[in-house]
């Protein structure tokens, strides 16, 4: 069972469970920030975009307070995957649970736009679907999600593969030009040194239909349900 | 601490407060007693402008507001449509434009909170907004200043509270140089059973406030900010205008239609204009009741504020709610559980008066119904302007043929009004609630229906907005005529059958006759549209005095059509959609130049008729797309506007992601530049893989269809049938200058 946390000021998470539960068949359920424990039966953790307690302090920086996020971190220390997407990625960054800090975009705007990203870790539990370097077509929205780490934590970034996924153009070449907010090395997506926490600034739930933003955001979602499943028949 | 006196109520504070000779006349007669000075507040903003339509409530009642699929006419927060298998949508765009000049980025948000409030005050979940902006020129700093401040307010308060923004307008011109418009635009999904409407019903159920505390912003925002021109000194207003908080609305949609749910409210309605007053007037009005407030019990966030301060506070995100006795307990712990405030403030009472106390005295005591229904009814002077004729007269034949028509069309796409504008939507959130099939960029919207539990549905819902002004000032009638067609045709420019529209109708000052014969051809021209096309009005605002030191905007009456797509899979883009496709022109161009973008930018004119509207052929036209959509015969479709044919095939061919060109050859025997950017209306480029089958439907149904050429290749070509091309452009060249319009403007400072 999926756990997608719901803060107040989440906007995401209706169609986080949307894409789990009507697309991919999972079964999925929002999770107040209130509860101390995650649900009996928690096989995976989403934390969605939005803008959690209105991001007024700095984006995600009051989520990691809520009492959901403790049990979230237990979660996590314990091997169970956990993926943030948009604010879910700030929440995760300023807990601690991912390096690195997502800051303003560099031309000052919000971004609404379809972006290309090229999968550099094509692992489960979040990616298992792809092939090394395919191109995924998905969309970002926010304000803030310029990728930053010093030089020497994006060297051992590098080094310890934990660069899921990088902005670039179509053709996949990576280039200024493709980086939608002045992230660091174009990152659009990171892992923790263990591999099963990972957040992203680009949205794949909202690239779950043919019609609606196309199906990109499967290759993602549907690696992850495949590990939940492996999960499960495990356990 | 003591507080200072209240002021003594006399005709010369009535004056200060906005209110006429007669108006204190009428207080007098119906309290029988000069009103206290908290009394004579809610006068004030009870028979506003704003509030009262005093001016503009005769030429409203002409609209045609009923028809076979509206469950909710004007009156209400906004109109509701069915939409059929139980569901209906609620809607209504609004002005913000007062607000929005004086502080660009808090008045647009707070435009686009109060909008959300409408909708979701009724049990409607908001799904989808819309814009519709004007700015004076973007080479005046202000002016982008202004832009810059509008966009990040409805990008930051739209995209907080997760609703998508999936289209809109923004145009530019000299007459909002001193008055910019916002319109703000939103739509919910309700289920028909699930309507809320604003009654104070039920002799001593509670009377509940939610959200948030209530401060000292925004007071008098509906009755000095809205309600009278602008000058040098408005400047000084700028604490009328109200902040906003885009996260206690989104706590409050969800705490609201949680609580909606659970059967225990009666009625409930937001505070918005004129706060607790208006609220609880309209709530206590519309059900024939009376109300009994305690002050000292409203949530506060500033100290020692006066009973005045209280009622007249416009602060945001406040909602006024009846529940039935015994249910309020319940109804608070959801409002907790979302970290808002939620008190019982008051009762329902039976004998028809408004009765406020503040620390044990009563502040407030009159009567309701002569305060919320007799408000005053204005039938103001009407004078056709002056100039009207001259601005009408244009002889073409003295207008001299366009030399460059390459260069035309270059700098007609290089133009602020016909660029693109994404710079502008790109700051928005177009797909939050993932039901985005066509956002913004195109001629409408169109976004999917899903249920509230997640179920996704076939309904698809088109919306367009649309107005030109410039038509609407050589004549408002014709222009307004226009402003309904253009936005029903863009809705059936999917295949969606337009169902109902809203409006704003943003004007000068009523005081002027010429004003007042704008608005009145105006509503003449709504109410013809309306019935013609049979898309009713079903809720709207109307926005005067949009004028700064005697100066007026143009007439701009802003039209929303929203339409109905089912399977919403079957649609037509906006865009080229594959090369090798045949390209039909459906309608008929004529000589027609009056009121063009050609004209104004070309020639420096802004003069004659604008095109002829024929509501017949807008009908037969908008039946053949839905038709050819349905029938598979239709795959794009494009609404002929702004900058006439040579820009629409230029937008056909350079806005969608893959770009397409096009080879076009044009027999009409008229002047070259009338073909190219004349603005006839009733035209729309399609594309089609059967356009034989295509052609004879459109005979069929009585509408002019030529095919003109089709698509593909990386250039534009667009030529007579015989001999030289007029124009013979790469679309990379093309794309590069309609996409830098924009963002080159604002970059040179």
């Amino acid at each position: 069972m999926f756990a997608v946390v719901q803060f107040p000021g989440s906007n995401d998470d209706r169609d986080a469970r949307f894409a789990l539960k009507s697309v991919l068949g999972a079964a999925a359920e929002l999770v107040w920030h209130q509860r101390a424990e995650l649900p009996p039966g928690t096989a995976a953790v989403l934390l969605p975009g939005g803008f959690s307690y209105g991001d007024y302090l700095r984006c995600g920086a009051m989520a990691q307070y809520s009492p959901v996020m403790a049990a979230v971190k237990r979660f996590a220390e314990a091997g169970g995957p956990v993926l943030g997407v948009c604010n879910g990625f700030q929440v995760l960054c300023e807990s601690g649970l991912l390096p690195g800090a997502l800051v303003r975009n560099h031309h000052l705007h919000f971004v609404c736009s379809f972006v290309t990203v090229r999968v550099e870790q094509a692992a489960a539990p979040f990616l298992s679907r792809a092939r090394p370097g395919q191109l995924l077509r998905l969309p970002v929205k926010h304000g803030e999600g310029a990728y930053f780490a010093p030089p020497a934590q994006l060297a051992q970034l590098v080094e310890s593969r934990q660069i899921v996924l990088r902005y670039c153009e179509p053709d996949g070449s990576v280039t200024a030009a493709a980086n939608p907010n002045g992230a660091a090395a174009n990152i659009a997506g990171v892992r923790n040194a263990r591999g099963n926490v990972m957040g992203l600034m680009p949205h794949p739930e909202h690239a779950v239909e043919p019609a609606i933003g196309g199906t990109d955001g499967l290759v993602l979602l549907g690696s992850l349900v495949d590990a939940v499943s492996r999960r499960g028949a495990s356990a | 601490m003591t507080r200072p006196p209240e002021p003594k109520v006399d005709a010369a504070l009535a004056a200060a407060h906005g209110l006429t000779p007669e108006e204190w006349q009428n207080i007098l007669a119906i309290l029988g007693r000069p009103p206290s000075f908290c009394e004579l507040g809610i006068f004030s903003v009870m028979w506003s402008e704003h509030c009262s339509y005093k001016s503009s409530k005769k030429y409203l009642r002409r609209l045609p507001s009923r028809g076979e699929h509206v469950l909710q006419g004007p009156g209400e927060n906004a109109g509701c449509v069915s939409i059929g298998d139980g569901l209906a949508v609620v809607f209504k765009i609004e002005s913000h434009n007062h607000p929005s000049f004086i502080e660009p980025r808090q008045g647009a948000a707070t435009g686009v909170g109060g909008i959300l409030r409408d909708i979701f005050t009724m049990g409607a979940r908001p799904i989808a907004s819309l814009d519709s902006l004007r700015f004076g020129p973007l080479e005046d700093p202000k002016h982008r200043y202004l832009l810059h401040g509008v966009v990040e307010g409805i990008g930051g308060y739209g995209n907080s509270v997760g609703v998508a923004t999936v289209g809109g307008e923004t145009t530019f011109h000299e007459c909002y140089r001193g008055n910019i418009v916002v319109n703000a635009f939103n739509l919910g999904l309700v289920r028909e059973e699930g309507l809320f409407l604003a009654k104070a019903a039920g002799l001593g159920n509670p009377v509940l406030y939610v959200g948030s505390k209530t401060g000292r912003d925004g007071i008098h925002g509906a009755s000095l900010l809205a309600s009278a021109e602008f000058d040098e000194t408005s400047q000084s207003k700028r604490p009328t205008v109200q902040v906003g908080d885009p996260f206690t609305e989104k706590c409050l949609i969800e705490a609201c239609l949680e609580a909606m749910a659970t059967g225990g409210i009666v009625g409930i309605q937001d505070m918005g204009a004129a706060g607790l007053t208006c609220s609880s007037f309209e709530m206590a009005s519309n059900a024939g009741t009376g109300i009994e407030l305690d002050l000292d019990r409203v949530p506060q966030r500033e100290t020692n504020m006066t009973p005045y301060e209280l009622l007249l506070s416009e602060s945001q995100e406040r909602m006024l709610l009846v529940a039935a006795a015994g249910q309020e307990g319940r109804l608070a712990e959801i409002f907790h559980r979302w970290g808002l405030e939620a008190v019982v403030v008051g009762r329902v009472t039976d004998d028809g008066r408004m009765r406020i106390r503040f620390q044990g005295q009563h502040v407030v005591d009159i009567p309701v119904d002569p305060i919320a229904k007799s408000s005053p009814e204005l039938d103001r002077p009407v004078r056709e302007p002056a100039d009207l004729r001259e601005r009408q007269k244009l002889d073409l034949a003295s207008v001299a043929p366009e030399a460059d028509l390459p260069g035309a069309l270059a700098a007609l796409l290089d133009s602020p009004n016909l660029g693109s504008k994404a710079w502008i939507y790109r700051q928005y959130d177009q797909l939050v609630q993932g039901n985005t099939v066509l956002g913004p960029g195109g001629d409408a919207a169109l976004v999917r229906v899903k249920l509230e539990d997640g179920t996704p549905t076939q309904k698809g819902l088109a919306l367009a907005v649309d107005c030109n002004p410039r038509w609407c000032w050589l004549d408002p009638y014709t222009g307004t005529l226009a402003a309904v067609a253009e936005a029903a045709r863009k809705v059936a420019c999917t295949g969606a059958r337009p169902l109902a529209l809203t409006n704003c109708l943003n004007f000068g000052n009523p005081e002027k006759p010429e004003i007042m014969w704008e608005f009145a051809e105006a509503t003449r021209g709504l109410a013809d549209a309306a019935s013609a096309l049979g898309t009713p009005v079903v809720s709207g605002n109307v926005s005067f005095y949009n004028e700064t030191s005697g100066r007026a905007i143009h007439p701009t009456p802003t039209i929303a059509v929203v339409g109905l797509l089912e399977p919403w899979e079957r649609h037509a883009t906006s865009h080229f959609s594959a090369p090798g496709r045949a390209i039909v022109l459906l309608g008929r161009t004529r000589e027609e130049l009056g009121g063009s973008e050609w004209l104004a930018l070309r020639r420096g004119l802004e003069t004659g008729h604008p095109p002829a509207v024929d509501l017949d052929h807008e009908r037969r036209l908008s039946g053949l797309l839905q038709a050819g959509v349905a029938a598979g015969l239709v795959q794009s479709a494009h609404d002929v506007a702004r900058g006439g044919l040579a820009v629409a095939l230029a937008r056909c061919a350079i806005a969608g992601a893959a770009r397409i060109g096009a080879e076009i050859s044009l027999a009409d025997a008229i002047r070259p530049d009338a073909l190219l950017f004349g603005e006839s209306t009733g035209r729309v480029i399609v594309t089609s893989a059967r356009p034989e089958e295509l052609l004879a439907k459109a005979r069929e149904a009585g509408v002019p269809a030529q095919r003109i050429g089709s698509t593909g290749g990386a250039r534009l070509r667009i030529g007579p049938p015989a001999g030289a091309a007029w124009i013979d452009a790469a679309l990379a060249e093309l794309h590069a200058i309609w996409s830098r319009a924009i963002p080159r403007r604002l970059e040179a400072a």
